[in-house]
């Protein structure tokens, strides 16, 4: 154990204050799902299961169902993840391992793919979706999420394969593996903090991905959650409870994976592989 | 198991950009015979391992085994196991699977799989603890889970890069024996590379002796010892190295500096005089020296002592132990055990 710093309690309150309007935010959050109704972050009306009707109401103010919208949400950001991960391992190891031309120039596009703004994208993205007829639909959505993802994954999955000792390629291939072989028995399974910690940094980011899917679809069976919450806004009386209800049921799963996969997330920083 | 082939390597040369790894190497490997590359660190021995091994593609030139040619082939279909410097074990599979894994690769039944590891791994002596990880077991039983992967699928050549330098001193003597001992039995092929002389000496059938991606020497232990090619197996093979002068030969003698050694039937010449310590002597009569460093090894003794501005490393037995800084005698031996070396370095004389 560390040794506290001297003044501790100084900077406590500090990190404290800083911490407080998360924390507020929060509070509310809480508040305003559970109660009928609250001033400021005073409950005035009564503690009410009011605001969760969405769960057994098929619809709320003519959207469709939840269910559909968490279904789809699921299934954008598991689409998103694995896409991603099988994509930048694959990409990630035939960098870091083999020699082609134009080797370093796509590296250097990778990095400045990763730096260009997506919402300056929107519009070209808009026209190729139309012709492609993947306008208005998921699967679109997820090729475009993921894509734009890709270059960070790549980049961290390089990180990755470049630690593994190449004496161990060397002797799967002696052994008798091919390349693709010694990819999917000895090297894969190898980075796999990296891979996990990709695929939950992948999830977390489809789970959370909002201007995507609100620009890029349209009709009320694709919502995702996040359009879901976004329909409470548009209307003239916002029904705060409500939207707070959604917003705690839209970020539980979320709090869930972070707490199960945060040891592979601070594995991108210290990127460790060993055995 | 079936016998080794003989290996025959032809102009093979490798080239990295600019640098010329291995150059224009020609070599002989008899079936079931040990070879030993020694050599510094790039040298160019591991180079043509991994030539031989399937993992770098010649420039030039060819690989045979037997009479069939290897060199387009991928490593997976030349039959070859190999043993790495890191043993290369996969740390996420245990030492069975590990063993296994050339054997999974063939499809080879399951029910066989498990016999043939068995044997291999009670070969080694680590047949008690297949079912642990690499990190979970010693230096020594990771080098034989190495070996038994190597061996498993019974291969035809074996190469072993360096597979020993990572272990105990005290291993190391027992693993060498170890080594040979399956080798001979098995009657594999192997090729051992190596930077240790004297891992090569006591292990090899024959020793390739390489410098700078160039073969300088390729014949037994015992010619290499006492024929030496040039001046720089002469200075690599043995310990303590030969003593290398650099002088004159005047036909009757050998001249360096204020040095005057008599040698009847001397060539003649600018070149090198080779003597090894052991065939020095100290004693009366001997030329004028003062002892610099007195380095006990147990069973004998380095004395390092200056004879005319020449510095020359004498091995004594243990009981004749003198004083640093002392005046002594060096003797120099009878023509036989002296060796001749040209300018260039090349040995003149009796090959």
């Amino acid at each position: 154990m560390p040794l506290l710093p001297k003044n501790w309690p100084l900077w406590l309150l500090v990190l404290v204050l800083i911490t407080l309007p998360i924390g507020v935010g929060l509070l509310w959050l809480f508040l305003t799902a559970l109660f009928d109704q609250v001033h400021g972050l005073r409950p005035v009306g009564d503690f009410s299961p009011e605001n969760w009707r969405f769960f057994t109401e098929g619809s709320v103010g003519g959207r469709p169902s939840i269910w559909v919208a968490l279904k789809n949400s699921i299934l954008f950001a598991a689409a998103v993840a694995t896409l991603e991960v099988l994509i930048a391992s694959m990409a990630a190891y035939a960098i870091s391992r083999m020699k082609f031309p134009f080797r370093t120039p796509y590296l250097g596009m990778i990095l400045v793919l990763h730096a260009f703004p997506a919402v300056s994208l929107l519009i070209a993205i808009y026209y190729i979706l139309r012709v492609l007829g993947l306008f208005d639909t998921l699967i679109g959505v997820i090729l475009v999420k993921a894509s734009l993802e890709l270059p960070l994954g790549i980049w961290l999955m390089k990180g990755f394969f470049d630690q593994l000792s190449w004496d161990m390629e060397m002797a799967a291939l002696v052994d008798g593996a091919s390349r693709w072989t010694v990819f999917w028995k000895v090297a894969l399974p190898l980075v796999r903090p990296g891979i996990l910690a990709l695929g939950t940094f992948a999830l977390l980011s489809a789970w959370g991905e909002f201007i995507l899917p609100f620009t890029f679809i349209v009709s009320g069976k694709s919502w995702t959650l996040a359009l879901y919450m976004q329909s409470f806004m548009r209307e003239a009386f916002v029904d705060y409870g409500l939207m707070a209800a959604v917003g705690l049921f839209y970020a539980a799963p979320v709090l869930l994976l972070f707490l199960l996969g945060q040891r592979y997330l601070l594995n991108i920083y210290s990127g460790g592989v060993k055995g | 198991m079936k016998r080794g082939i003989p290996v025959r390597l032809e102009g093979l040369s490798k080239r990295f950009g600019r640098v010329e790894a291995v150059k224009r190497l020609d070599l002989e490997i008899g079936a079931g015979e040990l070879v030993a590359f020694l050599g510094p660190s790039g040298c160019g021995k591991t180079t043509t391992l991994l030539m031989i091994a399937g993992i770098y593609r010649p420039t030039t030139g060819a690989v045979y085994f037997g009479d069939r040619r290897v060199d387009p082939l991928h490593p997976r279909d030349r039959d070859v196991g190999m043993v790495f410097q890191s043993y290369a074990l996969y740390p996420h599979l245990t030492l069975f699977e590990n063993i296994a894994f050339p054997l999974r690769l063939k499809k080879v039944p399951d029910a066989e799989v498990r016999a043939r590891v068995q044997k291999t791994a009670d070969l080694l002596g680590i047949g008690h603890i297949l079912e642990r990880k690499p990190a979970q077991v010693s230096g020594g039983q990771q080098q034989r889970a190495a070996l038994a992967r190597a061996l498993v699928k019974e291969p035809q050549v074996l190469l072993l890069d360096e597979p020993l330098s990572n272990l105990d001193a005290q291993i190391r003597l027992s693993a060498r024996a170890e080594i040979r001992r399956l080798q001979q039995e098995l009657g594999v092929t192997a090729i051992l590379v190596t930077h240790d002389q004297a891992e090569a000496l006591a292990m090899a059938d024959r020793v390739a002796v390489f410098s700078m991606g160039e073969l300088q020497q390729y014949d037994t232990p015992e010619v290499l010892y006492h024929r030496p090619k040039n001046t720089f197996v002469a200075g690599f093979v043995g310990s303590p190295p030969m003593n290398l002068i650099e002088g004159t030969f005047t036909g009757d003698g050998f001249r360096s500096g204020e040095l005057r050694i008599p040698i009847p039937g001397a060539p003649t010449g600018k070149g090198w005089l080779g003597v090894r310590p052991e065939h020095l002597a100290l004693g009366e009569g001997g030329h004028p020296a003062r002892v610099l460093v007195v380095e006990p090894l147990g069973r004998e003794v380095l004395v390092v002592a200056e004879v005319a501005g020449v510095r020359l490393q004498v091995l004594l037995p243990e009981d004749r132990r003198p004083e640093p800084g002392g005046q002594v005698g060096v003797v120099f031996p009878e023509r036989a055990t002296l060796h001749f070396f040209d300018e260039t370095g090349r040995r003149i004389g009796p090959e």
